[in-house]
């Protein structure tokens, strides 16, 4: 990976709000790269911090009082200093963003058509029945049915898929270079999320955009992403391509939810096998590497020693902050994968057992 | 929709004869004073008393009484005559009514550009000295009683008593077409008043509304476009406003039946002042008309406000 040619470069980004019961610190410190026409799937549990990094991309974290430090730099501009109407003219041009929930993201009140105009005239001096047209076109382009008839319609009168395609039709109108997907499926019936995805895979190919795509669920990216970073408690904990997140994974909270998926592969009554205990306050984080209380091959010296992003011995661009050792955690994945459960794996590599 | 309109109206109309039924029964059977000894004079021989019970057909009994009654109003559109003027209550009602006109719309285009603009810039900055000023002044205005503020404002600005003499005082009331200039300096005063308590509860809720609804999705979709604040806004203003139609309707509504307090603070001669002198003197078909047109004016608000509804929700169908 180099880094002049990345389009989007986030480097230390922090994010913490004033809350009543302490500073939240939403995002810690994290630092990743998104290349033109390339696919970056952020992956993590809520809470995790992932849409708030995202929303500060595109300065909408800065009205909700947090306060924001690093950089965030997008074709040489930092997003994090940029004046607001500045980063006004970035925000649904240059970069669009699609959300989660789009039943509650379209307004109810307006028409679709209106909502589409909008978009474009936000950016673009057209008159409205240019803008009107180019409504039409992009719900056409998304794959809706009779767009001439639907841009008169309101978002009441959509199903849950189709008003994600609306929505993915207003993050298109001006097309951007990058498209920010927060859990864009996880709303969404399962046949459903296949045909989001595909939509965005296409338009991807089509507009040559590249694409940041937020989920929990490994299986969304698996497919869609050229790299992915996994989250937790605001940071970074690996990185890497796709095949090597999925071939050899470093982080022991990367193999919980890669264990945590269903697959075809594995034997029918296998029990999936969750992460046990809750994502952390991020008010107080544990100490020392935040996942220690939940990892089951933590020692004792991991609740004090603050694991760094490094970079996996022999394998460039694959990055984990683990504080086992590369060779104990390739023996612990070796394990897991054949099947075993992480005690058997503990005790197979003779690591001391954990204290939790 | 016109199957649902009709379908209110009559409704509407089972309201009127059941609101009519009740104030019947309030000043026939409940003690009042009767209207034909009030009207006797001093000492009066009962023979007399008989025969204006005769002339006011008070000698039926009630449930014809009330049946004449219901005949005359809905076939004839007829409501009687005032025990003591013997004038017609319909001409009295008219003769009344452009002045209450006058005082609730004014009042009311006062207390929606007020309030609105008050409680809008209040919720986009919440917690702010303005912010707390507005609210604290809101919660004053909600809380006095509108005589007092009237008869405050009367000491203050009117030009025959007050310390200041800026405004026509009580009584200066005259109609819009007999002097425009005076009919508006006259209702400056009574405007605001009337409004000031109303301007103060759609300050507070267009306040809580707008707070919530600039916390949507779909006001971060309109950030996320790249749409000006301003037009953010909007959006999140469109959707606050909805809730205080109702709330408009129905105070339009009740006002329209006269604005009782305002109108015998500023000596207004409008329907409420009408309503007020008629139970004073027990001129029973004069209060019941009044009554009447109340209950007409809140049943058509409500229809008009779920109609208004329609056009301004689209979820909303019939």
């Amino acid at each position: 990976m180099s880094t002049n040619e990345a389009l989007l470069r986030v480097e230390d980004l922090r994010v913490a709000f004033p809350s009543e019961d302490g500073i939240v610190h939403a995002v810690d410190g994290i630092t990743y790269q998104v290349h033109p026409g390339k696919t970056l799937g952020i992956v993590g549990e809520s809470g995790s911090g992932k849409t708030v990094s995202s929303l500060t991309t595109l300065g909408l974290t800065r009205l909700q009082g947090a306060h924001i430090s690093g950089r965030i730099l997008f074709e040489g501009k930092d997003l994090v200093t940029l004046p607001d109407d500045e980063l006004r003219t970035i925000r649904g041009n240059d970069i669009a963003m699609v959300f989660q929930d789009p039943l509650s993201s379209l307004h109810p009140l307006y028409k679709v058509g209106k909502q589409l105009i909008e978009a474009v005239r936000a950016h673009r001096d057209v008159s409205k029945d240019q803008a009107r047209k180019r409504a039409v076109e992009l719900l056409g382009l998304v794959g809706i049915p009779d767009p001439g008839g639907r841009v008169d319609q309101y978002p009441h009168e959509f199903s849950g898929g189709m008003r994600q395609r609306v929505m993915i039709a207003m993050a298109l109108a001006n097309e951007p270079k990058l498209l920010i997907a927060d859990e864009p499926t996880t709303a969404l019936d399962v046949t459903v999320q296949a045909q989001i995805l595909a939509l965005m895979e296409r338009l991807q190919h089509e507009l040559g955009m590249a694409i940041v795509i937020i989920t929990h669920d490994l299986g969304v990216v698996a497919e869609m992403a050229d790299d992915i970073a996994v989250m937790y408690a605001g940071r970074i904990v690996e990185t890497a391509s796709v095949d090597r997140i999925f071939a050899s994974p470093e982080h022991p909270y990367t193999w919980g939810l890669l264990r945590s998926i269903p697959t075809l592969d594995r034997p029918r009554d296998e029990d999936l096998i969750p992460i046990p205990g809750t994502p952390p306050s991020l008010i107080n984080p544990p100490s020392g590497c935040h996942f220690h209380p939940r990892c089951p091959y933590a020692q004792p010296e991991h609740a004090r020693i603050d694991p760094a992003l490094e970079q996996v011995p022999g394998a460039p661009g694959h990055f984990a902050a683990c504080l086992l050792e590369p060779d104990v955690r390739r023996r612990l994945w070796a394990e897991l994968r054949s099947g075993q459960t992480p005690q058997e794996a503990v005790a197979d590599v003779g690591l001391p057992e954990a204290a939790a | 929709m016109i199957r649902y309109i009709i379908r209110r109206l009559l409704i509407g109309i089972l309201i009127l004869v059941i609101v009519c039924a009740l104030t019947f029964v309030f000043f026939r059977v409940l003690p009042t004073g009767n209207p034909a000894l009030l009207r006797a004079g001093r000492d009066p021989q009962p023979k007399l008393i008989k025969e204006i019970e005769v002339v006011l057909g008070l000698n039926k009994s009630l449930p014809v009484q009330f049946w004449d009654y219901l005949k005359e109003f809905f076939f004839h559109f007829n409501l009687g005559y005032s025990y003591y003027s013997q004038e017609a209550v319909k001409s009295l009602i008219v003769e009344r009514l452009p002045a209450t006109l006058s005082l609730t719309l004014g009042a009311a285009v006062l207390w929606v550009i007020g309030g609105l603009s008050v409680g809008i810039i209040s919720a986009l900055r919440r917690h702010s000295l303005l912010d707390r000023f507005s609210m604290g002044s809101a919660l004053v205005l909600l809380s006095v009683p509108e005589f007092w503020l009237g008869l405050v404002f009367l000491l203050l600005f009117s030009s025959d008593i007050g310390k200041l003499r800026i405004f026509p005082g009580s009584g200066s009331y005259v109609g819009l077409t007999a002097d425009p200039w005076k009919w508006f300096t006259s209702l400056i005063m009574p405007w605001i008043v009337l409004a000031a308590g109303s301007a103060a509860i759609y300050a507070r809720l267009i306040r809580s509304n707008l707070s919530e609804t600039m916390r949507e999705d779909y006001i971060r979709t309109a950030r996320a476009k790249g749409l000006p604040e301003k037009a953010v806004v909007r959006q999140g203003v469109r959707a606050a406003v909805n809730p205080l139609v109702t709330l408009f309707g129905l105070e339009v509504g009740v006002l329209l039946g006269g604005a009782v307090l305002v109108e015998a603070v500023f000596n207004i001669p409008g329907i409420g002042e009408l309503n007020y002198k008629a139970i004073q003197s027990s001129d029973f078909p004069v209060t019941q008309g009044t009554v009447l047109l109340a209950a007409a004016f809140i049943i058509v608000a409500n229809i008009v406000v779920d109609i208004a509804y329609a056009y301004l929700d689209p979820r909303v169908r019939f």
